[in-house]
């Protein structure tokens, strides 16, 4: 039955690196920043992302000092206002919403699918640029005062009652979604049409499908993003007057164009990873995923459900009580296809051979977390308990669970599984599996506190609060450190790794994936000759029979 | 893969395609459809982008209807039609810039492309001259925004002749007035600023089809440029109605 690690055969443990391989293939660092490989580009994000991720982190730790005691005493009102907002942005809009797609969707999804490289190659180094564009423009504001919005830019606050650097961030975001629309709209295309001969939409790997569902919500949600924000920018910047009730406009129109792309772009960072926890949880049960069409058609439903839920976060906002009806009941119907998800991956493990390495450890992780971020969405979902908890702790400690817990974790169980793949080396295991185990407890320290604190009512947003809170925001604040060497170990062992981890062969999971069986790491063009796909996704026995060909032969 | 190596010299010459085929794409159809479906995707990300205006409009448009009313007779009739027209012209040059570059007609193409270029400066000219309009009468919102032609129409005696039966706004009413402009700016800003992007790359088209790009059969891009070119003109299409004609009857 179960061992602790997959066994590998022997002659796939080759003993070098090939020479030629996209990353040695050109040097200099102008080979880097004019390349259109897709996989180089990956690596590019993956950088950059690490690096917003690390400025995101080190607020966030702000926030929790600041929060260990009642009194506002590391930092004044203001500043930790602008913290908080500057974490919400640099996280939501340069972290979570690029992560998975536009590293590992960018690395994988043409391999997946057999292709040389994405569709539209300039479009997508384009795409890197205007992250980093955005990006600069986001340390820039952040270093000429900031901003004290929040990640919303809720106006009639944004536009008429702050001092800040609105104007600046509000374009960053807006060069930042052109960057997702071009990454979604590349993605979509390369699925449709640079697929591999044999390789049907049900031959997929549900990675593909899920970067599929979350391409359709970038293409058709961060335009109306966008619009919104030109529109605060004039507000702000010539006084016309669209939200602004002084001049007839309406602060509730902002609200649902904002949520409009807002709520589905949670969306849009989940369903990415939902699909790394489909190709990890099959690769490690041995077992094709139970229920394939269920879960692709799940990662579009949700996609397609993610557009009509918007007015869940506006129930407070005396928008009508029919409209909070339909949206409380619209809402909770998304919790369908997440739950068949979490369901079919239970099923796949049912009976599986399961091994838990690192990438299995972080997927269990989602998967327990995403549940309780999940079913506490429904408290939320549902207009009466959402009036008591809404702007506390509770929505606080929900979405971390859904995004942190969730995004976050199926990001680093990604990155560890196609690490191999990417880098021709293996991560150290044990330590990997420990900094699994300690970023799940700090993780449940920090935020498990703040449904308490949310329940028991403390809002969001302050940097001071009643002296009665003190005790569950120490185990939050405590619960922070922990997590934060939980996330700093995998940054110091996988750089470690790059030059001395052990060399992982082209399928060190004996994974059936196409990207497996290339080399590691992959040519430039991926494949020397296009691959003809005669097998289903996750076809084991498949790759059983390719093994005892090859090995026949030699 | 231990045979890699072998294939890797051996990929390249396995088989032809013409210069303008990139290097990933299987074959030339391929990448054909495979780019103007891309530009259809954009264009749908477009019609999104413009879709929270024209919504906040309606809605606004049926909440304030009598301001909205009389803020559109302020609107030029004879500039507008006279740019709808100038536009749609662009539209056929620009089709037929097309239909030159499929039959490898190189001079045809650059006059279809200079004459599309021109139409469009001309679009943005009447454009400058109805914002300045705007400015004189204080309709701009935001900088020194009159409510005057609104509460006492008659003192604006050009509209009050067109329009005998607009009655004074109450002051209440008229302030949504300036919403109505704060569109009007927004939705025809976007556009305009779509059309000097538009013209931006026409010069760059009309550079390159010179240099005869565009006329080896090789269309894509001057194809994909049209349907951005002809989307532009679909928004103005929709603007012009909504902005200046659907209160002309009252």
């Amino acid at each position: 039955m179960s061992t602790d690690t997959i066994v590998r055969l022997p002659d796939q443990a080759t003993a070098r690196i090939p020479k030629v391989n996209f990353l040695s293939k050109e040097n200099g660092l102008l080979s880097w920043l004019l390349t259109s490989d897709h996989k180089r580009i990956a690596t590019l994000y993956l950088i950059s992302i690490t690096f917003f991720f690390a400025i995101g982190g080190t607020l966030a730790g702000l926030i929790r000092l600041e929060l260990l005691t009642p009194q506002s005493d590391l930092m004044a009102a203001d500043t930790y206002n602008k913290v908080f907002s500057m974490h919400g942005i640099i996280m939501v809009f340069l972290f979570l919403v690029p992560s998975v797609p536009a590293t590992l969707g960018n690395f994988l999804i043409p391999i997946m699918i057999g292709a040389k490289d994405l569709a539209l190659p300039k479009v997508n180094l384009l795409s890197w640029y205007l992250y980093m564009i955005a990006g600069v423009m986001v340390l820039y504001s952040m270093i000429t005062g900031g901003v004290d919005t929040g990640w919303t830019f809720t106006v009639p606050l944004s536009t008429h009652y702050v001092n800040t650097n609105v104007i600046t961030t509000g374009l960053a975001i807006f060069v930042a979604g052109f960057s997702s629309v071009f990454t979604g709209l590349n993605f979509i295309v390369t699925i449709h049409k640079m697929r591999a001969p044999g390789m049907t939409w049900f031959r997929l790997p549900l990675f593909v499908w899920s970067n599929y569902a979350a391409s359709i919500l970038m293409v058709l949600g961060t335009p109306v993003l966008a619009i919104t924000l030109v529109l605060v920018v004039l507000e702000r910047g010539f006084g016309i007057g669209v939200f602004d009730p002084s001049k007839g406009g309406d602060p509730i129109l902002f609200q649902h164009l904002f949520w409009f792309y807002s709520h589905p772009a949670v969306y849009i960072m989940i369903l990415p990873g939902m699909g790394v926890i489909s190709e990890v949880v099959s690769t490690f049960a041995r077992k094709r995923v139970f229920g394939y069409t269920a879960v692709a058609f799940s990662s579009v439903a949700i996609a397609v459900f993610a557009f009509f839920v918007w007015e869940h976060h506006m129930f407070i906002m005396g928008v009508s009580n029919y409209s909070t009806l339909v949206f409380s009941l619209l809402t909770m119907l998304v919790a369908v296809p997440s739950a068949i998800k979490i369901f079919n991956w239970s099923f796949t493990l049912y009976k599986g051979s399961i091994t838990f390495e690192t990438p299995m450890l972080y997927s269990f992780g989602f998967m327990g977390l995403f549940t309780i971020g999940g079913l506490t969405g429904v408290f939320l979902a549902s207009t009466g308990t959402d009036i008591h908890l809404t702007e506390t702790y509770f929505i606080v400690a929900h979405f971390h669970f859904v995004m942190v817990g969730g995004m976050l974790m199926a990001f680093l169980s990604g990155i560890h599984f196609w690490w191999p793949k990417w880098t021709g080396r293996m991560y150290p295991e044990k330590i990997s599996q420990l900094a699994a185990l300690i970023t799940f407890i700090g993780f449940n320290f920090t935020f498990f506190p703040q449904f308490l604190l949310g329940t028991l009512g403390m809002p969001r947003r302050y940097a001071a609060y009643p002296a009665e809170f003190q005790v569950l925001n120490v185990f939050s604040t405590a619960g922070a450190s922990i997590l934060g060497i939980g996330y700093l170990l995998p940054i110091l062992y996988l750089t470690w790794s790059l030059k001395y981890g052990e060399i992982a062969g082209d399928n060190p999971w004996q994974a059936t994936g196409l990207e497996w069986q290339i080399q590691s790491p992959p040519l430039t063009e991926n494949f020397t000759e296009i691959p003809v796909v005669d097998h289903d996704a996750y076809d084991y026995e498949w790759l059983e029979k390719k093994e005892k060909e090859v090995s026949s032969v030699g | 893969m231990s045979d890699s190596t072998v294939t890797v010299q051996g990929a390249h010459t396995a088989h032809e395609h013409p210069p303008y085929q990139r290097h990933h794409f299987a074959s030339m159809e391929q990448q054909v459809d495979t780019t103007s479906f891309a530009m259809w995707l954009f264009l749908l990300t477009e019609i999104m982008f413009f879709g929270g205006l024209f919504c906040s409009y309606l809605i606004f448009r049926n909440w304030y209807y009598p301001a909205f009313v009389e803020a559109s007779h302020q609107l030029n009739i004879f500039w507008g039609t006279l740019n709808t027209g100038v536009l749609i012209t662009s539209s056929f040059t620009m089709a037929m810039g097309v239909w030159c570059a499929e039959m490898r007609k190189k001079s045809a193409l650059v006059l279809c492309l200079v004459l599309t270029f021109v139409l469009g400066l001309v679009f943005l000219g009447i454009k400058y001259i109805e914002y300045s309009e705007k400015w004189e009468k204080h309709h701009v919102p935001g900088f020194h925004y009159s409510l005057q032609s609104f509460t006492n129409p008659a003192s604006d005696a050009e509209v009050h002749k067109e329009y005998p039966d607009d009655k004074p706004l109450g002051v209440d009413m008229a302030r949504h007035t300036e919403l109505y402009f704060s569109l009007y700016f927004a939705m025809t800003g976007m556009h305009a600023l779509h059309m000097i992007i538009g013209i931006s790359l026409l010069g760059y088209l009309i550079f390159r089809a010179q240099q005869g790009a565009y006329t080896t059969g090789h269309v894509t891009f001057v194809h994909n440029f049209g349907l951005y070119w002809h989307f532009v003109d679909i928004i103005w299409i929709f603007l012009f109605p909504l902005l200046y004609l659907i209160s002309r009857h009252s």
